[in-house]
């Protein structure tokens, strides 16, 4: 089988990130990068497919140079080889564009990818490349199978899960639950060094939103522990009247 | 978050990166949320074994042929860091197999004793320990009473060893003791199986440090040896001491991931206690704790960079490696003991890891050479004058 993980570089969950310059990047300085956790599971599933069915797991990414460590990431997880397509991130169709220009000459039997990228939170892609590749999707997947040329998948829905069944190949989108990813082994971090990455430029059609402006959110305000005396209906009526005059929220 | 003040994190390669995150993240979702319930009850969590072996942990400097990563040394130390960031007894386990174990059966072993061993104990699937101290001998392992007699087709070991972390869920032993004689000279080492007849291995009870490794007693009553279960390859007190060289190596790493560990909740506890309104960490005792900490890791750090980099080029001397477990053994354990402070009532308790690691540490101090004998270590080294006696 030969599969395709589409993976994504990206902030670590508990990095502190501050707004460029220009007001429309994020500051790179400081910033600690991981694998896109939700990739993670796509990555799991690529490599379970693969000792199962044999054949081949390569990993795709678009981004700058960087982004080649979130490949040799999934390589030292244990998959086969690496493209890095070299382009700009920000615009969810762009990505999806260059990553079906990369993917179609493959001609993969199955595409994962995660449901989603936690730096620009698009969930996008897999519809994207869905249209693009015109090749059927499943997005929230919770639980893959395969047999013969039929997928069958289940995913999350508002309330409840649905299970739907794809002519492969196919492209399936990973939600956390689909399985538990291993860490890299030691000896694979090493062997994937030796890994191949391909790299070739992303060329694009035009961009499709245009980032105008970021912003931080808000500071949280600090919490504050008030004491109140008397009984339970004083303590109300006095955490009323400070939610009313003080905090002025109701 | 990093304790790294000094940016030796853009001194590392994209492997140790790899691999410093690998060992972490395996750390806080495995090894944190089980450790304290561990340590309570005084069990040691087997239950890691197997993990920590597919993950790589175990020997992971020697070669890919026996199952190993084949890493650098840089690598190596920032493992056992990480390992001890959650609990010095999980890193001890390592540290023994590792060091103690693998490392002498790969340096003098035959090859089968190497193949026999070797990938077994990589995968975790065999567990080892390093029998060097006795009842009346720590300091002074020269003097041990072990000895094994020479017969025509093998040996027939006495004696008893004392303090040996993986003792009694050991499936191997390596065993020091004279041969024939009562000279230093003659000490050998054995690999003692576990099942063999007149050996057993009972546990110690009652510790108040690293409770959550097993600590044994290893007792030979006429334990009958093939000639194959004897390590050909060194004679002497160079064996064992080699060893502990390995060992203390990943020790004076260890010890700043424990001090990381208490520094990092130091400085979360000093912002978020509010006493006379306001965070503790903004008054200025508090903050010369914390200072005071920070500088102490950096240090440390920078100890081991230099020590793990001379190793790799194959320059480090022993004289180097006592320095550095000393001095960050030592630190490790100040830091523990300010950050029980800053903690005020809640350092005693197991929700928060310090008292955990201070205890910890106590045995770190004593273990692979006590702090005062690496002084004595080093004292000789300048001087030129041994005051062991
Ligand atoms: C939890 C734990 C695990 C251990 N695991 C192992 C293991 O796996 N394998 C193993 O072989 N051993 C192990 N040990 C033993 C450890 O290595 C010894 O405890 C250590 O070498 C010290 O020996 P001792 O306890 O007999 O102390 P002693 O040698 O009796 O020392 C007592 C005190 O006297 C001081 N002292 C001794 N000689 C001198 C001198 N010449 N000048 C000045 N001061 C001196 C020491 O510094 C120390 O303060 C372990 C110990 C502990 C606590």
């Amino acid at each position: 089988m030969n599969i395709i993980v589409c993976v994504s570089h990206v902030p670590d969950t508990t990095t502190r990130i501050n707004v460029g310059a220009d007001k429309k990047s994020m500051d790179p300085a400081g910033v600690k990068f991981i694998l896109n956790p939700y990739d993670e599971f796509a990555v799991e599933e690529a490599l379970r497919l693969r000792d199962k069915f044999k054949g081949e797991v390569t990993a795709i990414s678009v981004g700058a140079d960087n982004a080649k460590e979130a490949i040799r990431q999934a390589l030292a997880m244990g998959a086969d080889k690496g493209i890095l397509v070299k382009g700009d991130k920000s615009d969810s169709f762009q990505v999806a564009d260059m990553l079906a220009a990369a993917i179609k000459p493959l001609s993969p039997d199955l595409i994962l990818l995660g449901k989603q990228s936690i730096d620009f939170d698009g969930m996008e892609i897999a519809s994207m490349l869905s249209e693009l590749l015109d090749l059927p999707a499943a997005t929230v997947a919770v639980a893959l199978n395969i047999e013969g040329n039929k997928a069958t998948v289940e995913k999350e829905v508002e309330g409840g899960r649905e299970t739907i069944q794809l002519d492969m190949p196919c492209i399936v989108a990973a939600q956390k639950g689909l399985n538990e990813p291993r860490y890299p082994s030691l000896p694979n971090i090493m062997k994937a060094k030796q890994k191949p990455i391909q790299e070739v430029s992303g060329a694009p059609g035009a961009k499709r939103t245009e980032i105008v402006e970021m912003t931080k959110p808000e500071k949280k305000r600090a919490n504050k522990i008030v004491k109140i005396d008397g009984n339970a209906s004083q303590a109300a009526h006095e955490l009323a009247r400070m939610l009313h005059e003080e905090a002025k929220i109701i | 978050m990093l304790v790294d003040y000094y940016d030796l994190e853009s001194l590392l390669t994209e492997e140790q990166h790899m691999i410093r995150d690998t060992v972490r993240n395996f750390v806080e979702s495995e090894v944190l949320p089980i450790i304290e319930e561990h340590n309570q009850a005084m069990t040691f969590p087997r239950e890691l074994v197997p993990k920590i072996g597919s993950l790589g942990l175990l020997g992971p400097t020697l070669p890919e042929q026996y199952g190993c990563a084949g890493l650098d040394n840089i690598a190596y130390g920032l493992i056992m860091q990480e390992l001890e960031r959650g609990d010095s007894a999980v890193r001890s386990f390592a540290s023994v197999q590792s060091s103690l174990v693998m490392y002498p059966i790969f340096t003098y072993g035959t090859e089968e004793q190497r193949m026999k061993w070797l990938p077994r104990l990589a995968s975790g699937g065999a567990i080892g320990c390093f029998g060097l101290t006795e009842p009346d001998f720590g300091s002074n392992p020269g003097g041990m009473i072990t000895n094994a007699k020479k017969t025509s087709n093998g040996y027939i070991l006495n004696g008893a060893k004392m303090w040996i972390t993986n003792g009694t869920i050991a499936d191997v032993a390596v065993v020091w003791a004279k041969v024939d004689s009562d000279s230093s000279k003659s000490i050998r080492g054995f690999l003692v199986e576990r099942g063999m007849k007149g050996f057993t291995a009972p546990e110690m009870k009652g510790k108040y440090s690293l409770r959550a490794s097993v600590t044994s007693e290893l007792v030979f009553q006429d334990v009958e040896l093939p000639e194959e279960n004897m390590l050909p390859g060194v004679a002497g007190l160079k064996g064992p001491l080699s060893c502990l060289t390995q060992a203390r190596y990943g020790i004076a790493w260890g010890a700043i991931g424990a001090a990381m560990a208490c520094y990092e909740s130091s400085v979360d506890y000093a912002k978020s206690r509010i006493q006379f309104d306001k965070p503790i960490g903004g008054f200025q005792l508090v903050q010369a704790k914390l200072a005071e900490m920070l500088t102490e890791i950096t240090k440390a750090q920078l100890l081991v960079y230099r020590l793990g980099t001379l190793k790799n080029e194959g320059k480090m001397r022993p004289q180097q490696v006592s320095m550095a477990k000393r001095n960050n053994v030592d630190m490790a354990l100040q830091i523990a003991r300010i950050a029980r402070d800053v903690h005020g009532a809640n350092g005693i308790l197991g929700e928060y890891p310090i008292m955990r690691h201070m205890m910890n540490l106590e045995s770190v101090r004593t273990y692979e050479g006590t702090h005062d004998i690496h002084t004595l270590v080093l004292g000789e080294d300048i001087t030129g004058i041994a005051a062991y006696t």
